[in-house]
């Protein structure tokens, strides 16, 4: 363990034995409209390419122009689930990422900044051993293209310079995100080489305390891809064809990625009027025999939730993604929160049966999305999927998404042609499901009712037949649960660990990261329970591994420990140390070390 | 009490729950009559309702239907046309469902120009929750709701519509089956939004707008040369009211495209129909490489 100017832990070392790089983070900041979200992905799939795992996180406030921005990518040798707290390189566009970043700088770390633009505050570096980088981006960047625009472009040939990796990656990016402009392609490059080269002719390494080199490694099966998007193309595997939405931070990058696929994929896309509009059109879509997809945050969601209801009494399947942000209300868009989990698992009145998950990384946005699909048809519900800004905006490296582990599956249903005489389409059965026909269908018309009906969907008020219906419905829960059983947790690690960290969506990545960090006799000691499906609750499951636990911790980004209340009311098992965050921020492997040294687990 | 009906083909085992002499069934009749007319199979037929007795209807006609929330069944309309565009979509709702609510989603509809066709029932209250002044009443009714008398304007969904660009406005009484029939069934037939607005005594709870009132002002566009094609001039006639109120054709356009023209996706077999295959990711997944 290193230990950081500020007196913070740092879990990693920054070198391995054979002196190569485990693990840095970088960091470019500058005002909104500066390019920094592109400059940043730009440099992370360098580092991908360059055979390294990779995790970013970018920081902006909900401004177009103005306005302070990050992005930060951690790079890594070995699997990387979330960005680290501390900064090796920080790329400055401006005098204010110096100001606000300089405490997260490690000993022995860089910044680079343009010194015709500003100085840094040099007294305060020199006791970190900050070695300190001055590229004149705007002169560079003037000299490329005219403009001050490619400052940015500047700035990450130098840094690619810097840690020692060719050029060549950042120009071959360059060719790419400017396919379609080949005009600018070349002063692009321009911009990329400049900056390379200023850092090769007046930076010597053997004068200074920055470490950082890396060496071009074997890339691996892997690809650098964003959570969204992940659900995005898990939908699309899944054969999702009907997606409507409207743009919500932190959710729209799912719906930007639809409606590009929608023509080549044979997607129907719909930017509806509202969120009502949203979940009501994918349920008519739904209804006539379509998957469907919805995507939005928590604010979304609240003008979904009567159409929640709807989906739940027609017993209409559908897909339903809510990437949170920090409530209530507007809240803090941009930023990252789990604060939604009790709110969606109660949404709508009355009761009826929902399937609730949530994925805890990158892979499992891919895998969980396709698998809701299938839930949705067999069981005939609404599936919500739970994740978060961290997530959702979050780009790492991930194994290849494997399509021979897609299986679509659409449940009971009636082929055209084949309907029975006198068909019910809310018959009453053992597991509750009764097999459905699609607007189109000769002999199969029923009604979707928004009031309670009989067994062909005609309105009833009956008190039997409510009972039956209302039962009818229930018991696709508990079949669901069933099958869900198996696969409604994640528990990783040793059986006889002293501590079980429990925890739900995107903390499970930092969790698994802080002890990747731990030497071995240490990680020996901890296990990590993710429940993955939160409804129908495991209550079997999670209760018989907290009952066998020596010692229990919850870590949850929010601050009413949501899972604790809902694991104390579905097992009786009550959680009394917990680790939570809510500032909108997520947590770091660091942090969370600390606050297990502070819980005295290390 | 309980009325008797011959069953027709498009009938369910549920008789209507109407009020005696309610103008639902004038709607009822109309829209059975012209799907017949049409001869479009009833299971090509889906049907979404609104909430309010307009939308109770959806037990007592023998289609797919669909009962949907209050004043969001257009949007639910709009999904299912544009997942199967062989479908015929109708949504039946009231004025104070697809006025009140449902304004916006009527609106953007329009604006898109799906091809679905609207009937709405305007009797200017709130039936189902017993009587009070809907987005339709005229300024000054009295109601449990506006018991000094409404202060708001009327709103009026031809003139909305035309404002928004709805490529079929007209407007029928359900006291005139066999004319509301026929503007159904053109309606159905145009490609595109195509409003239907009727005029429908609520016979217990409006006792201002009811069938004489209605029978002794309302004549047929159609018979006085209205030209269909001028948009400023159905808007005109969209508000008339007073001792003539028009019903008929207001506008029509068939040179937009429903929003299902322009989607290439949309071309040849409806969505569904199509076989659900997986689908191959590596050119998907080769952005992320
Ligand atoms: C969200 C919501 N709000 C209120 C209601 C109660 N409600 C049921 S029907 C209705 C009004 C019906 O009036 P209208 O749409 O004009 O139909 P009518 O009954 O006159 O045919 C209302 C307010 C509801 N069902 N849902
Ligand atoms: S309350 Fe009015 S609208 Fe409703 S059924 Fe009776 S007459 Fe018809």
């Amino acid at each position: 363990m290193l230990t950081t100017a500020n007196g913070k832990i740092r879990l990693q070392t920054l070198m391995d034995e054979q002196d190569h790089v485990k693990k840095f983070s970088w960091k470019i900041g500058g005002e909104a409209g500066f390019g920094i979200k592109s400059a940043g992905m730009s440099f992370a799939k360098c580092c991908y390419r360059s055979g390294y795992h990779v995790f970013d996180n970018t920081e902006y406030p909900s401004l177009i122009r103005g306005g302070h921005n990050t992005y930060q990518v951690t790079v890594s040798s070995h699997p990387v689930h979330s960005v680290d707290e501390h900064i090796d390189i920080l790329v400055a566009l401006n005098k204010e990422t110096v100001d606000k970043h300089q405490h997260e700088m490690t000993e022995g770390s860089a910044i680079i900044y343009d010194g015709d633009e500003f100085q840094p505050d040099v007294v305060f570096f020199r006791d970190k051993k900050i070695t300190l980088l001055h590229v004149p981006f705007k002169k560079l960047s003037l000299e490329a293209c005219g403009t001050e625009i490619m400052r940015n472009t500047v700035a990450m040939g130098a840094t690619m310079a810097l840690i020692k990796l060719p050029s060549s990656f950042m120009e071959d990016i360059m060719k790419e995100v400017f396919s379609h402009k080949p005009a600018v392609i070349e002063s692009n490059i321009k911009a990329v080489r400049l900056g390379y080269s200023f850092i090769e002719e007046h930076y010597r390494d053997a004068d200074t305390d920055f470490k950082v080199s890396l060496s071009v490694r074997e890339k691996g099966h892997r690809m650098y891809v964003g959570g969204n998007e992940a659900q995005a193309i898990g939908a699309i595997a899944a054969g999702c064809n009907f997606y409507s939405g409207y743009p919500m931070t932190p959710s729209s990058s799912i719906l930007h990625y639809m409606a590009s696929k929608a023509v080549s994929e044979g997607i129907i896309f719909k930017h509806a009027e509202d969120e009502i509009a949203v979940l009501n059109m994918a349920l008519g879509a739904s209804l006539v025999g379509a998957r469907a997809m919805v995507g939005t945050s928590g604010g979304g969601f609240s003008l979904m939730v009567e159409t929640l209801g709807l989906a739940g009494i027609t017993e209409t399947p559908v897909v339903i993604v809510n990437c949170q942000r920090p409530g209530p209300a507007t809240g803090m868009p941009t930023w990252t929160d789990q604060g939604d989990l009790r709110f969606i698992l109660h949404a709508a009145q009355g009761e009826f049966p929902r399937i609730v998950m949530a994925p805890g990384d990158i892979e499992e946005c891919f895998y969980l999305t396709v698998e809701a699909f299938n839930l949705a048809d067999r069981y005939q519900m609404p599936v919500i999927l739970l994740s978060d800004k961290t997530l959702g905006e979050g780009v790492g490296t991930v194994p290849i998404f494997d399509e021979k582990k897609v299986v679509i599956d659409r449940g009971a249903f009636i082929e055209d042609g084949k309907v029975p005489k006198d068909y019910k389409r809310y018959q009453v059965t053992e597991n509750g499901v009764s097999p459905r026909t699609f607007p189109g269908m000769e002999g199969g018309i029923f009604c979707g009712n928004s009031d309670e009906h009989d067994e062909y969907g005609y309105s009833n008020e009956e008190s039997l037949n409510r009972i039956d219906q209302v039962n009818k419905r229930a018991r696709k829960l508990e079949y669901a649960a069933k099958f869900l059983e198996s696969a409604s947790v994640n528990l990783i690690g040793p059986e006889d660990a002293d501590i079980t960290l429990v925890c739900w969506g995107s903390p499970k990545g930092v969790i698994v990261d802080a002890l990747d960090e731990l030497p071995l006799r240490v990680r020996k000691r901890f296990r990590v329970l993710q429940i993955v499906v939160l409804w129908p609750f495991p209550s079997e499951r999670v209760k018989s591994i907290l009952e066998a636990s020596k010692r229990v911790i919850l870590i949850e980004n929010n601050s009413e420990a949501q899972l604790a209340g809902l694991i104390r009311q579905m097992t009786g098992f009550d959680i009394r140390e917990k680790i939570l965050k809510y500032d909108g921020r997520s947590f770091f492997a660091d942090e969370v070390a600390q606050k297990l040294i502070r819980l005295k687990c290390l | 009490m309980a009325m008797q009906f011959v069953k027709g083909p498009l009938d369910t085992n549920h008789n209507p729950t109407w009020c005696p002499g309610c103008g639902d069934f004038g709607i009822w009749m109309s829209l059975k009559n012209a799907l017949l007319e049409l001869k479009i199979p009833p299971h090509k037929v889906l049907i979404v309702y609104g909430i309010g007795c307009s939308g109770n209807m959806t037990n007592f006609v023998g289609t797919y239907g669909w009962h949907s929330l209050h004043g969001r069944s257009v949007p639910t309309a709009v999904g299912a046309k544009l997942a199967n565009k062989d479908l015929t979509v109708i949504v039946v709702a009231g004025d104070g469902d697809g006025l009140g609510e449902g304004m916006g989603h009527f609106i953007h509809a329009v604006r898109g120009n799906a091809d679905i066709t609207y009937i709405m029932h305007d009797n200017k209250v709130y039936g189902l929750t017993v009587g009070q002044a809907a987005p339709t009443a005229i300024k000054g009714y009295k109601s449990k709701s506006t018991p000094e008398g409404i202060i708001e304007v009327n709103a009026n969904a031809p003139s909305l519509a035309i404002a928004a660009g709805c490529t079929f406005v007209s407007k029928g009484f359900s006291g005139r089956v066999s004319h509301l029939q026929g503007l159904i069934k053109q309606a159905i037939q145009h490609r595109g939004f195509s409003l239907v607005d009727v005029y429908q005594p609520c016979v217990t709870f409006n006792k201002v707008n009811n069938f004489p009132f209605y029978n002794q002002r309302i004549y047929d566009l159609q018979q006085e040369n209205h030209d269909t094609s001028n948009r400023l001039k159905a808007f005109e006639k969209a508000l008339e009211w007073g001792d003539r109120i028009p019903t008929g054709i207001f506008y029509k356009d068939e040179s937009r495209p429903p929003y299902e023209d322009h989607l290439p996706q949309e071309q040849g077999q409806p969505l569904v129909v199509r076989p659900m295959k997986k689908r191959s990711l590596s050119h998907l997944i080769e952005e992320f490489i």
